[in-house]
Formats: C-alpha cells, sequence, structure tokens
C-alpha cells in the first residue's frame, strides 16, 4: 500500500509542489487503493480512471512548465453523484437517471477542474440524496469503513466512506438536512455545509431548493477549508447565490483560537434520545473548549423541538415539485412506450420504475401537504416554524459566537437496521436540520470514540450566515487540541480495511 | 388531521403520476399515515402572528443583459432523450385516439 494515500491534501499539495511526487503518481496511488477496497466498501458509482490520470499529466505538464498552480492542483477527490459532470455518469443513486451522461458540468466541477483537482470518480448516496445511511441508492448500500457491516451515514455515505477508507483525501457531499454532516459525524471525517447561497448549486440535482447546500468533505478541517475556498463565491448561474466575498475560511482553519470566544450548547439538541457514549464525548469536547479559553454558555431554542416535524413536511413538499420534472420526456429512464400507452401512462410507470420506495413516499407525502384543503395546516404551519426557528438562532447568535451539538444522535447503526422503518430513520437528522432551515452554516468533526461501540463520535459547530470562518476557526482548536490528546488523527485508531 | 386511506394514496400517486401497483397502497397508506401522525405535532406551536418563511435569504428578481451565448447544440440536447426522432424529442401519444 502506497504511504501517499495516508496524507492530507495539505500534505500532498506541500509534496506536489516541492516535486517529490507528481500528481499522476498521487492518482494511481488512489485509483490502486480503490481497485484494492472499493469491492468492500462500495464508496464509488463509477470509477474514472483515464479522466483522473489525465487531468493529474495535465496539472505535472503545467507544473513543469512553471505555471502557478492553486493549493489543490493533483490531489484527488470522490465526488458525490448528484452533481453534474460533463461526459460522465450521473445517476443520483437513481435508476431514473441509470444511463444520463450530462452534457455540461456543475460550477463547483469547472471551479475544481480549474483549481487543478483531480477527480476519481462520483460517489454512492442515498437515491436524490433521500436518506441518512446510503442504504436506499438503487445500486446497493455502501459500508463504513470502521465496520463493514455498518452504515456510512447518508445522503453522502460514498463521499465520506472514501475518505475514512482512505480512496480519497477529499470529497464533495450536498447537505439537505444533515447529509455532509451525518456522514462525517459516523465516519470519524469533517464535513461542512456552508451557508445557504455561499457555494453554487448549478448543475447539482435538485431535491428541496431552499434548503441543499454544497459542501466540502475531508480529513482534516484545515483540508476541508482548502476545498471550501476553490468551490464557495459568486456564481451568476445560481439565482440564490450570495454576491458578497467567500469568509477567509483557510485563514480560520490555520488560526483556531478561541481564547475570549462564547460558545452556546444547545439544551434542546442533546440529552434524551442521544447515545451515552456520544454524549459522553460531547462532555468532555465540551469540557476541552473551555480549557481552550472558550465560555461555554447553556442556550435554549425550544422552536427546534419542532425542527424535524417542519423540515418533513418542506423537503417533501418541494421535492415533489423539483422532481416532476422526471418524467421520461427529456431525458432519463422511460418505460413502457410500446405505442400502445398514452404519454401519461407511460410517465405513471416511468415514475413507478424508475423510483425507489422512500423517493415515492417523500413525493406522495409533498403531494399531500400541497393539496388544497391541507396546505395552511401543514406546509403554511411549517413554514412559520422555519421562522420561529430563523429568529431562536438570532437571539442565540446575540449572545454567543457559535453554537454547538453532538452532530446525530447515535453512532453508525447496522445496515438493515432502520431500512423498513422511515421515521426511525428520519431522526437521525434530528440535530442537523435546524441550520438547513435558517439557512447556517454547520460543521461535523471527529471527537472520539464511543466506549460502548468503539465508533466515531461527531462534533456540529454552527455559526451565523456568512460567519463560515468561525467554524474553521473552532474546528481547528478543537481538532488540534483533541489529535494532540490521542497522539495521532481519529482515522489511525481504525482497523483497516 | 391524517388518517390515510387506501383510496387517498391511489389519488395521490394518481395526482404524483406515479403508477404504484394495487398491493402495495395499504403499506403506502400504513407508512404515510405514520409519519403525517408524526409531523402533525407542527399544529401544536402557535404561530398566530408568525409570517412564513420560504427561504433562507432575501430572494429577488435577477436580470441579466439579453445577449446570445453558448449553448447546447441540438444533438448534445438530445443526446439524454430516451427517443429520438427528426432532430426531436419523440413522445408516446398525447391525445386519445377516439
Amino acid at each position: 500500500m502506497s504511504e501517499l494515500i495516508r496524507k492530507d491534501a495539505s500534505e500532498l499539495s506541500g509534496l506536489l509542489e516541492s516535486r517529490e511526487v507528481s500528481a499522476v503518481e498521487v492518482a494511481q496511488a488512489h485509483l490502486d487503493r480503490i481497485a484494492d477496497v472499493d469491492g468492500a466498501v462500495r464508496a464509488f458509482l463509477h470509477v474514472d480512471t483515464e479522466g483522473a490520470l489525465n487531468a493529474a499529466k495535465n496539472v505535472d505538464a503545467k507544473r513543469a512548465a512553471g505555471e502557478k498552480l492553486g493549493a489543490l492542483a493533483g490531489v484527488p477527490l470522490g465526488l458525490k453523484d448528484i452533481l453534474a459532470t460533463k461526459g460522465l455518469p450521473t445517476t443520483v443513486g437513481s435508476k431514473m437517471l441509470e444511463n444520463w451522461i450530462p452534457p455540461y458540468d456543475a460550477t463547483v466541477v469547472t471551479r475544481m477542474r480549474e483549481a487543478g483537482i483531480v477527480i476519481l470518480g462520483k460517489t454512492n448516496m442515498d437515491e436524490f440524496a433521500m436518506g441518512s445511511s446510503t442504504e436506499h441508492s438503487a445500486f446497493g448500500p455502501t459500508h463504513n469503513p470502521w465496520d463493514l457491516e455498518r452504515i456510512p451515514g447518508g445522503s453522502g455515505g460514498g463521499s465520506s466512506a472514501c475518505l475514512a477508507a482512505f480512496e480519497a483525501p477529499l470529497a464533495i457531499g450536498t447537505d439537505t438536512g444533515g447529509s455532509i454532516r451525518q456522514p462525517a459525524a459516523v465516519t470519524g471525517t469533517v464535513g461542512v455545509k456552508p451557508t445557504y447561497g455561499g457555494v453554487s448549486r448549478y448543475g447539482a440535482v435538485a431535491l428541496a431548493s431552499s434548503l441543499d447546500q454544497i459542501g466540502p468533505c475531508g480529513r482534516t478541517v484545515l483540508d476541508t477549508a482548502l476545498l471550501h475556498e476553490v468551490i464557495a463565491g459568486f456564481d451568476s448561474m445560481d439565482q440564490t447565490s450570495i454576491n458578497a466575498p467567500v469568509p477567509a475560511v483557510v485563514e480560520a482553519a490555520k488560526r483556531g483560537d478561541i481564547k475570549g470566544m462564547k460558545i452556546g450548547v444547545v439544551r434542546e439538541l442533546g440529552g434524551e434520545g442521544y447515545q451515552a457514549g456520544v454524549r459522553q464525548r460531547f462532555d468532555e469536547a465540551v469540557v476541552v473548549l473551555q480549557s481552550l479559553g472558550a465560555e461555554i454558555v447553556e442556550v435554549s431554542c425550544p422552536s427546534f423541538d419542532y425542527a424535524l416535524a417542519a423540515y418533513y413536511l418542506i423537503l417533501p413538499s418541494e421535492c415533489s415539485s423539483n422532481l416532476a420534472k422526471f418524467d421520461g420526456i427529456r431525458f432519463g429512464l422511460r418505460v413502457g412506450d410500446d405505442g400502445s400507452r398514452s404519454v401519461e401512462q407511460v410517465m405513471s410507470q416511468t415514475r413507478a420504475e424508475g423510483f425507489g420506495d422512500e423517493v415515492i413516499r417523500r413525493i406522495m407525502l409533498g403531494t399531500y401537504a400541497l393539496s388544497a384543503g391541507y396546505y395552511d395546516a401543514y406546509y403554511g404551519q411549517a413554514q412559520k416554524i422555519r421562522t420561529l426557528i430563523a429568529q431562536d438562532f438570532a437571539k442565540a447568535f446575540s449572545q454567543v459566537d457559535v453554537l454547538i451539538s453532538p452532530t446525530a444522535p447515535t453512532t453508525a447503526f447496522k445496515i438493515g437496521e432502520k431500512l423498513d422503518d422511515p421515521l426511525a430513520m428520519y431522526l437521525n437528522d434530528v440535530a442537523t436540520i435546524p441550520v438547513n432551515l435558517a439557512g447556517l452554516p454547520g460543521m461535523s468533526l471527529p471527537i472520539g470514540l464511543a466506549p460502548e461501540d468503539n465508533l466515531p463520535v461527531g462534533l456540529q459547530i454552527m455559526a451565523p450566515a456568512m460567519a463560515d470562518d468561525r467554524l474553521y476557526n473552532v474546528g481547528a482548536a478543537l481538532e488540534r487540541a483533541l489529535v494532540a490528546q490521542w497522539g495521532a488523527p481519529i482515522l489511525s485508531s481504525m482497523a483497516g480495511v | 388531521m391524517s388518517a390515510i386511506s387506501r383510496d387517498d394514496v391511489s389519488h395521490l400517486a394518481r395526482l404524483a403520476h406515479i403508477d404504484i401497483p394495487s398491493d402495495q397502497l395499504d403499506h403506502y397508506a400504513q407508512q404515510l399515515d405514520a409519519i403525517l401522525e408524526a409531523v402533525a405535532t407542527v399544529s401544536a406551536v402557535d404561530t398566530a402572528d408568525v409570517v412564513p418563511m420560504s427561504h433562507p435569504v432575501p430572494s429577488t428578481n435577477v436580470f441579466r443583459e439579453d445577449v446570445p451565448g453558448p449553448s447546447l447544440t441540438a444533438s448534445e440536447a438530445l443526446a439524454g432523450a430516451p427517443a429520438v426522432e427528426d432532430d426531436r424529442f419523440r413522445v408516446p401519444r398525447i391525445l386519445d385516439e377516439d
């Protein structure tokens, strides 16, 4: 096994810049690793060997010609299969788009290509990003490298698993209710959901447009910041893109100084319903933050108790509308078009065969919540609760600089354990949903292993809109203190895949 | 507020253009009922004076100059189509024969 796969993106960046290794060597090492372990992990849906090696060759040629390159030029990455890639399949984990090859690149893909990042392939996900375990992928589940019988989180389980399995040092995810942060938590990796509008969504297959956000994933806070800087910033192709400077995330990740900061512990996101080992590691991390000079304050956000219910009305409503475009006419699957059926019959048959159970459930739930007679009681009421949640955040941030909580109520559960119980599955997102509803940034980073099962626990940091740099500052300080305490990063305590 | 029947599921499936086999209607009815019962807790919150929030950032119309730019060619636009005829999307019949 090549030593290169154990290196963080920032370490690889240094080795590449000093030309101690070539981008082709780095790409090949990771492609070899994928060939070795992905049969067991199944993080990738498609591996683009040729494209990755070509991109790496280009970086090497530019460097040899003395061109000034970005920090991540030549660093490999796993890309969630929800982002359009020209000439490369983009399935969204669904049979509906099994054979779709997009004719264009998503904005973040364009930016990463321009930065010389080497895209190794497309990572597995719950179908249309609906799920917390990656079990809802039409192409089979991804396995958690910590224990192959367990889930890697979801919907971005392929992205989190490829980091933990050392198949790639960086990955891209999307987060509508926790799909970057919860997978990061259960795999011992780092994931950030940026401020809504901070990263262009152009070319991301939409789940719920007022909640969706693309974000960076890595094994360290600094690596995640380096990727954040590449993908963030205004894009005229996304109407909700914020036209303002990108927060200084890399500088914050290098600083990691929280002396005098006020950190709020959210009373409603913890306690009952959270696994004992998750609570224990969280309480210990709070003590570490205090020892680093932060002032810890307990904060109450009473409307958060209704966030999950509001989310599971708003999300299905938006997704039932967004997914109406999958009608078997212009792209994707078409079933039953034998000349005897009408366009509506073909459409209904296509959607029944192309969508999995969870997608069908949510479309029907949204159709119900938006129907005449129920709109005010369900969707309208949920939107008002959304306002109350945003007000709770505003009040909290008038007292503290950031808020913290456990990222997920439990560590990784067994594959199959919650598959037939949608409500039990939804509860995984209970702590991550509030920031999506309010459009705020959030990070998950590892804070140790739960004593009862030796599986990773994540801590979530939440910040005001466009204060993403605070996540990285606090995350870096905590990461540095914990790694010093452990003697090595958390993933070095994982038994090899 | 909830209590979703088999007929309700059938109606929703028709609205959503999803052809759900009749032997699965009860299964979906039971699951949707359980989910709706859980999310109906939103009704417990007093929201009398609360303005609904549809979006996290204030949304305004964005305008651009109306100038031609690069776009997909016909063959690129049709490349993902399930059926193509004469450089166009071929669709199943839209009108009934009678």
